[in-house]
């Protein structure tokens, strides 16, 4: 297979089957954009990794990941103000850490032009919310293309650099985690022959770049013309178009119509495409602003009009506004029920949405009941995760009624059974501040915090100077495991894969922490002792808990050394007086609750980390003879 | 060519992706027009994995809705169970590997591990057709998926995709070191 770096930097036109972020990744370069930026976080990690495949001294962009998606969309800014077209991209919520500076993007002349690409999460399949960053676009003046497929992906993000260019504007590209994830083959263009001009073309004079009482209004008053400008756009654009594929309502047939975007558009193309119906479809691609004029003919062409989008009522109510305004005869159906306005829309959904309104063309197609009921499955900590063995300790340690506060990354996965540590989660880098509060004038309740390690540089460093600063009463559990796991093992700051390995001891000792513990996770006791004393510490305390990520140190292992073989852990039958700590307790997949009521491990699973060890009661863990001791 | 909806699932770690990625090149190269789309997010910690492909020029749309997936493919019986019970439309295929892994719930006993009769139930229910894989002498468990796409193509699951087929996105796919094994595997799988 051709490596993902070739294709992104192949000159010539090529055509092939790729998934939506590859495809995304292949237009930034053929655009010619300079500076990208992104945190990482799903659905969007793979548009970096495939970016990030480039060498180095091949790149025509500079490639960063940045700290955390505020600053990677700063640094995005800052190149298009030097004139360079740049691209910020990250997931979902990554939108709401950015947002302080976003807000001011349509403010400012961006010289060079900049889209912003949302990897937005409908369904939540990877997020701690389904939010719905169309809002953003209205607050912030901020036109929208929507993408619904890799082909829209690619020559969307061409159609918003090229506008954005023009119109020294932002612009943002909003994917969703089926159009970051789906496949089909695009065709694409050129990548440009001549080398960026790396000229810095920051003149003050394009500006004011100062917002300040005095050039507010006219700064604001600029970025609403530009969105005029952009609405005007909307109206001739080829992504706004009127899809007929049966032909039009017969004369004395009522006529019907839909407007829609992205996913929920395809769906209905779909179901109009099977089911033979005579509705038109109006497919919005630059969706904010709305092309009013074409959407006021087409209310006008139709008796009713459908308005199917997916999570909240954005378009809906602009809709309706305009026809009120223009007293639109045509009777406009929208979603009303909570449920519409949760989770992703396929064809089966768009279809019963669509029979609400019109039994007649869609009559219900229903779902069957499930014949045979199966157990759900949870993600879970891999085989040797540090983690495990922490909260394993951790567990065991703290006194009962004690409040344990988790935040986002793979140690959120110890909220689950059996470990049930880390009882609430609001985003990322909350826990020491949600913790201090917990804390506060709180005599008899003990509060642990757990943060990772990319999530403390990403935004825990305010929480926790705050609980520094205010000696807090409680102790900040750092699970450190060197890397941006959950997401694939992208390099933090400071873990030694970029820039300078930032020593963790020494920089809280040198904020004013009182009391640093670092201890490796596998050292169970050592950490439940470390953990104890910090607990018994009146004030804020840490404990570093420290374990490289397993899933990564043995997928490195195996490629320098296809032969690498773990030794696997066994259970000594005669040993085993089954109190079933390893299999219940500590929880390890690897282990295996045998149908004859033994425990057993799973051969494919066991990766002979041994962390499971020190756990047994009476010692029956041990390492497999066959394998060999360590 | 007959429009037609497939589904893979499995754990998190199973090689999903990669039977994913050789089974869209194979229909593309047999002539299909392939939409396909992967569930990432927490998929790499041991939950379930989804992968879904949609042949047919109808299709505008990667996913595909409840109890309308023509053809199942499984990594794992308990997932064969799953897709199979939610998935799987009328006269429809299951194509599963026979491993095991438990989820956290049956590990603690609080749930039972579906045996082979709720599994062949789940199908019944839809008047579908079952096809177990299992190699018993599978020197690794990464070649499972492999030892799939094999049966897959020896049954003739996919119109148009034939073992000379497979073999030819597997040599596109697969790394070079790793192309011989897994293409021994690929054959005694459709046996």
């Amino acid at each position: 297979m051709a490596r993902i770096a070739d294709l992104l930097m192949r000159p010539e036109p090529w055509s092939g089957l790729i998934m939506g972020n590859h495809a995304l990744a292949r237009a930034m370069i053929e655009a010619g954009t300079q500076v990208i930026a992104t945190y990482p976080g799903s659905p969007t990690p793979e548009i970096a990794a495939a970016l990030d495949a480039v060498p180095a001294a091949e790149r025509p962009f500079y490639f960063e990941y940045s700290l955390n998606e505020k600053v990677a969309l700063e640094v995005a800014a800052g190149a298009s103000l030097n004139g360079h077209l740049s691209t910020a991209f990250f997931k979902s919520v990554g939108l709401n850490v950015a947002s302080d500076a976003l807000i001011q993007l349509p403010l400012m002349e961006m010289l060079g032009g900049m889209v912003v690409v949302l990897g937005d999460d409908p369904g939540a399949n990877s997020s701690q919310n389904e939010q719905d960053n169309r809002h953003f676009s209205r607050m912030a003046y901020f036109p929208m293309f929507e993408p619904a497929d890799p082909r829209e992906t690619y020559a969307m993000y061409l159609a918003a650099a090229r506008l954005s260019r023009e119109l020294g504007f932002p612009f943002f590209l909003r994917m969703t985690t089926h159009v970051c994830h789906a496949k089909q083959v695009v065709d694409f263009g050129p990548r440009p022959a001549a080398a960026p001009d790396w000229t810095p073309r920051f003149d003050r004079a394009n500006g004011p770049y100062i917002p300040i009482a005095a050039t507010v209004h006219p700064l604001k008053r600029k970025a609403l013309e530009k969105l005029e400008k952009v609405a005007h756009a909307a109206e001739a654009s080829p992504f706004n178009t009127v899809l007929s594929p049966n032909g039009g309502a017969p004369a004395g047939v009522k006529r019907r119509g839909v407007i829609s975007a992205a996913i929920p558009a395809l769906a209905v193309l779909e179901n109009l495409e099977t089911g033979g119906q005579p509705v038109d479809l109006l497919k919005l691609g630059l969706s904010h602003p709305l092309p009013r004029h074409k959407i006021l003919k087409f209310l006008e062409d139709h008796d009713e009009v459908f308005v199917v989008e997916e999570l909240d009522r954005v378009m809906e109510g602009e809709i309706k506004a305009l026809a009120w305004d223009a007293g639109a005869r045509c009777r406009i159906h929208a979603r009303t029920e909570i449920e519409d306005l949760q989770g992703e829309y396929d064809p089966r959904r768009t279809w019963n949405l669509l029979g609400r309104a019109w039994p007649d063309l869609f009559p219900p197609r229903r779902t069957q009941a499930p014949a045979v009921s199966v157990p759900p499955r949870l993600p879970q900590m891999c085989p040797g995760c540090g983690h495990r063995s922490a909260f394993f300790a951790i567990k065991h340690a703290i006194a009962p009624g004690t409040i344990t506060v988790g935040d986002i990354g793979c140690h959120s996965l110890g909220a689950q059974p059996p470990d049930e540590m880390g009882e609430m989660i609001f985003c990322m880098g909350a826990s020491p501040g949600l913790a201090a509060g917990l804390a506060m004038r709180n005599g008899t309740r003990k509060v642990v915090a757990f943060i990772g390690d990319s999530t403390l540089f990403h935004a825990g460093l305010p929480g926790l100077l705050n609980a520094i600063l205010h000696d807090d009463d409680f102790t900040l559990v750092l699970l450190e495991n060197g890397t941006t796991a959950m997401t694939g093992h992208q390099p933090r700051a400071g873990s030694g894969e970029i820039g300078d390995k930032i020593p963790l001891v020494a920089m809280f000792e040198a904020l004013g922490v009182k009391l640093v513990k670092d201890v490796d996770t596998y050292k169970q006791a050592a950490l439940a002792e470390a953990l104890q004393e910090a607990m018994d510490h009146a004030g804020f305390a840490v404990v570093i808990a420290r374990h490289p990520c397993m899933l990564k140190f043995v997928r490195d292992r195996r490629r320098r050394d296809p032969a690498y073989a773990v030794k696997q852990v066994a259970i000594d039958q005669e040993l085993c007086d089954l109190s079933r700590v390893c299999v219940r307790d500590f929880g390890c997949p690897s282990f295996v609750a045998g149908e004859d009521g033994r425990v057993g491990i799973h051969p494919d699973l066991c990766i002979g980390d041994g962390s499971c060890i020190p756990t047994c009661p009476v010692g029956a863990i041990g390492r497999s003879r066959a394998g060999g001791g360590e | 060519m007959k429009p037609l909806n497939i589904t893979l699932s499995g754990v998190g770690g199973q090689g999903i992706g990669l039977l994913a990625e050789v089974l869209a090149r194979a229909c593309l190269a047999a002539g299909h027009t392939v939409h396909g789309c992967d569930t990432h997010g927490l998929a790499q910690r041991g939950g379930i994995v989804v992968s879904q492909l949609r042949l047919g020029e109808r299709f505008h749309t990667p996913r595909v809705p409840p109890g309308e997936a023509d053809l199942v493919i499984a990594l794992e019986r308990l997932e064969a169970a799953r897709a199979a019970a939610t998935m799987l439309a009328e006269g429809g295929t299951v194509i599963y590997y026979d491993t095991v892994q438990q989820p956290i719930h049956v590990r603690m006993g609080e749930a039972d591990y579906p045996d082979h009769a709720r599994l062949e139930k789940a199908v019944a229910a839809r008047k579908g057709r079952l096809e177990r894989v299992h190699l018993e002498d599978l020197a690794d468990a990464r070649m499972q998926n492999v030892a799939l796409l094999g049966r897959l193509a020896a049954v003739g699951a996919v119109e148009g995709v034939t073992s000379a087929v497979v073999r030819q996105a597997l040599r596109e796919v697969v790394p070079a070191r790793a192309l011989d094994a897994n293409l021994e595997v690929f054959d005694k799988a459709g046996i």
